[in-house]
């Protein structure tokens, strides 16, 4: 911390007002030691089936994320963003959205794709640099992953705009969810989708996933203020949720689409969490930051804490935890096969889906191009 | 046939365009009362109401990537950018996200959104006001890039633009706002020439002159100009320019023999400078002297007192024309 503190007055000058988040000020039901607590603003009656399930996801996918690291350290990916230690605030979020809703992620968003119920495969896909996405957004009502830092929330929210255009907004209404980090809250087109959403009080979700690090830059590179207080500034709530507490964003997430569907604006959820791995596998955080500081936030994991409810609450038993690894690890050897399996794609479709219409350079392009790799295979016969 | 000022015969297929389709949006800085800066809205908010007719907050970037979003709902937006000059804050999201949607879902999605930007000098603007940025678009691929140099194309090709399926950067000639034709509005679409297609408006000859938007005037009045000296000009409205219409041009040259590129934009790594190169990959046997450009220079666009100097005019084409004929 004195590190931190160090570099702040050197760079920035002295904070006049709050640079460092306060301590701790957010919306908790389940603490690091798996009790459940209560929020009066957010009562969440859940059965011992629903936490299970939820740890069934939290586990499913952090073994996802497991298998893809190591697929990417056997040359089989290309790059590979984890979401270690980011399960609860995706998972938390993403199961609190109904089918008819809509969610924009970035790339890490894997564990909102496990909820919409998308193959992690083809997220993989991506990864391994067979397709830029390819999977088709209206059937899981999850939108491509996008890389440009915050582009995402603008279109987002022109998708809320068109809801309210659809009339549907209010009882059955829908809404969309908007992903970014904490990195991405500096974007103009952040800032502009705020703006666009407020002014037009679109059904939408702002959900910040404050992982502490946009790559190598901490939180205080970003801002002088925690960013859910952002949101008063652009007229519509901010709240700032337990990030590692799966029931917490459940909970929190909820209440905000439901408000949104109803037709009472958008909300900024800030997701208090951290990003336990490195910004993804071509990243060395030993190089900007301390070990202690991930021994630290071990201690507030978001999936053994759910396991220790269990355990504590005696809602699972020995045979659900084997069962569940058993899962696991059937789970991570399918998505390792079906990445080992998966053909380069062929050449030519390179030239394909650039323009609806037929394109005569492209085709000629195209054409060139191929009869060019057919005299290779002229000359080896 | 109704005698309509350039920015009227937009005014009229866009509200052709918002009366065929419900999906149709029209979004932008001051469209909604004030009609535009250039009046090329005026009274569609009036009648078709501020859900359909948005004035949006002051941001190029939100227009166009709230203008994605739409799009993905099922919308059809018309975004105007309300300068050239002004176009960069969108830059990212056209070339990042709407140009590359389609290809990037392996074609389950289409973003049939156009971004209507006012584009040239010649209005005694301020910096920023009267520039001509497309060639920055033709050389990004998942966008179409057109340009309507008179009130009839004008007319049919913001509509056709509207219902084509890709995203179009439509570059309306500023300085031509106000030039005056006849406009068939009675009739549909049906006999419209296609949007990828290039219109001859002057047949020559013995050069082949390109142009397009605000160089199409000039160059039908170098034609007639020349006319009248005995040489003979053929003067090709290329209206668009992603993508280009190469067997229109590529048999006009072969038949004269000589070609010349006009554009308002800069000439280095302009779109005078792909034509050139494809010709002469394509024509190299029929063509008497290389293609030569006329166009902006290659420094930024000057104050305006110095835009005559600036532009192609008329005499500079001409001088082009002679020029191909010293080899």
């Amino acid at each position: 911390m004195a590190v931190k503190v160090a570099g702040r007055a050197a760079s920035a000058g002295p904070a006049r007002h709050g640079g460092q988040p306060e301590p701790a000020e957010f919306i908790q039901l389940l603490t690091p030691e798996g009790e459940r607590v209560d929020h009066p603003d957010y009562p969440l009656d859940i059965s011992a089936d629903e936490i299970r399930a939820l740890y069934r996801d939290l586990v499913l996918i952090r073994r996802i994320d497991f298998e893809a690291i190591a697929l990417q350290r056997q040359g089989e990916l290309g790059i590979w963003a984890s979401l270690l230690g980011q399960e609860a605030a995706q998972v938390g979020s993403g199961r609190a959205l109904l089918p008819t809703d809509m969610a924009f992620p970035t790339y890490r968003e894997h564990g909102v794709a496990w909820c919409r119920g998308l193959d992690p495969t083809k997220l993989l896909e991506l990864f391994r640099g067979v397709s830029h996405g390819g999977w088709d957004p209206k059937a899981h009502n999850f939108h491509l992953y996008t890389i440009v830092i915050g582009s995402q929330t603008l279109h987002a929210t022109g998708y809320a705009m068109g809801i309210q255009r659809d009339g549907a907004v209010g009882e059955d209404g829908e809404a969309v969810i908007a992903y970014f980090g904490d990195g991405a809250t500096s974007q103009g087109d952040v800032n502009e989708a705020f703006i666009w959403a407020s002014v037009a009080n679109a059904p939408i979700v702002f959900f910040c996933q404050n992982n502490q690090w946009a790559i190598s830059e901490p939180l205080e590179r970003q801002s002088r203020v925690p960013l859910y207080l952002r949101a008063h500034g652009f007229g519509f709530p901010g709240v700032r949720v337990d990030g590692n507490d799966v029931l917490a964003c459940l909970a929190v997430t909820r209440k905000a689409m439901q408000a949104a569907r109803e037709g009472q604006g958008p909300t900024l959820i800030e997701a208090f969490t951290y990003r336990m791995g490195a910004h993804t596998t071509t990243d060395d955080p030993t190089r900007y930051r301390l070990a202690a500081e991930l021994e630290t936030w071990k201690l507030k994991d978001p999936v053994e804490r759910v396991k220790a409810y269990l355990v504590r609450t005696n809602s699972a038993d020995e045979k659900f935890f084997a069962a569940l690894d058993a899962e696991a690890a059937q789970v991570g050897a399918r998505i390792r096969k079906s990445c080992l399996e998966m053909p380069d794609p062929d050449p030519r479709t390179m030239f394909e889906n650039v323009y609806a219409e037929p394109n005569a350079l492209l085709e000629s392009e195209r054409d060139q191009y191929l009869s060019y790799l057919d005299s290779f295979e002229e000359d080896a016969r | 046939m109704t005698r309509l000022a350039l920015s009227k015969a937009l005014n009229e297929g866009l509200r052709k365009a918002l009366e065929n389709d419900p999906k149709v949006l029209i979004m932008g800085e001051d469209v909604g009362k004030l009609g535009g800066v250039f009046r090329v809205t005026d009274g569609l908010q009036k009648d078709f109401g501020e859900a359909r007719v948005v004035d949006t907050p002051l941001a190029e970037s939100g227009i166009i990537g709230t203008a994605i979003g739409l799009a993905l709902r099922g919308y059809r937006p018309v975004c105007e950018i309300q300068f050239d000059g002004f176009v960069f804050p969108a830059f990212d999201q056209i070339t990042t996200q709407l140009a590359k949607m389609r290809f990037r879902s392996r074609g389950n999605l289409s973003l049939p959104v156009v971004v209507r930007i006012p584009c040239g000098g010649g209005i005694g603007a301020v910096e920023h006001h009267s520039e001509s940025p497309e060639a920055l678009f033709t050389h990004t691929a998942g966008l179409r890039v057109v340009a309507c140099g008179d009130p009839a194309d004008a007319y049919e090709m913001i509509q056709l633009s509207i219902s084509c399926d890709d995203p179009v950067i439509f570059f309306e000639p500023k300085r031509r706002y106000w030039d005056r034709a006849e406009v068939d509005t009675a009739g549909g679409l049906a006999t419209a020439l296609p949007l990828s297609k290039a219109k001859t408006v002057a047949s020559g000859t013995d050069v082949t002159v390109l142009c397009y938007g605000p160089m199409v005037r000039t160059c039908v009045a170098a034609a007639v100009a020349a006319g009248k000296e005995g040489r003979s000009l053929e003067v090709i409205d290329l209206r668009s320019l992603s993508p280009l219409d190469t067997g229109t041009i590529f048999e006009s040259v072969r038949r004269t023999g000589r070609c010349v590129v006009a554009h308002e934009a800069p000439v280095t790594g302009g779109l005078g400078a792909e034509i050139a190169a494809r010709v002469t990959e394509e024509c190299f046997y029929q063509i008497e002297a290389p293609v030569l450009r006329v166009g902006g220079f290659s420094t930024p666009y000057p104050p305006s007192r110095l835009e005559e100097h600036y532009l192609p005019d008329l005499d500079r084409v001409l001088d082009a024309v002679d020029r191909t004929f010293n080899y």
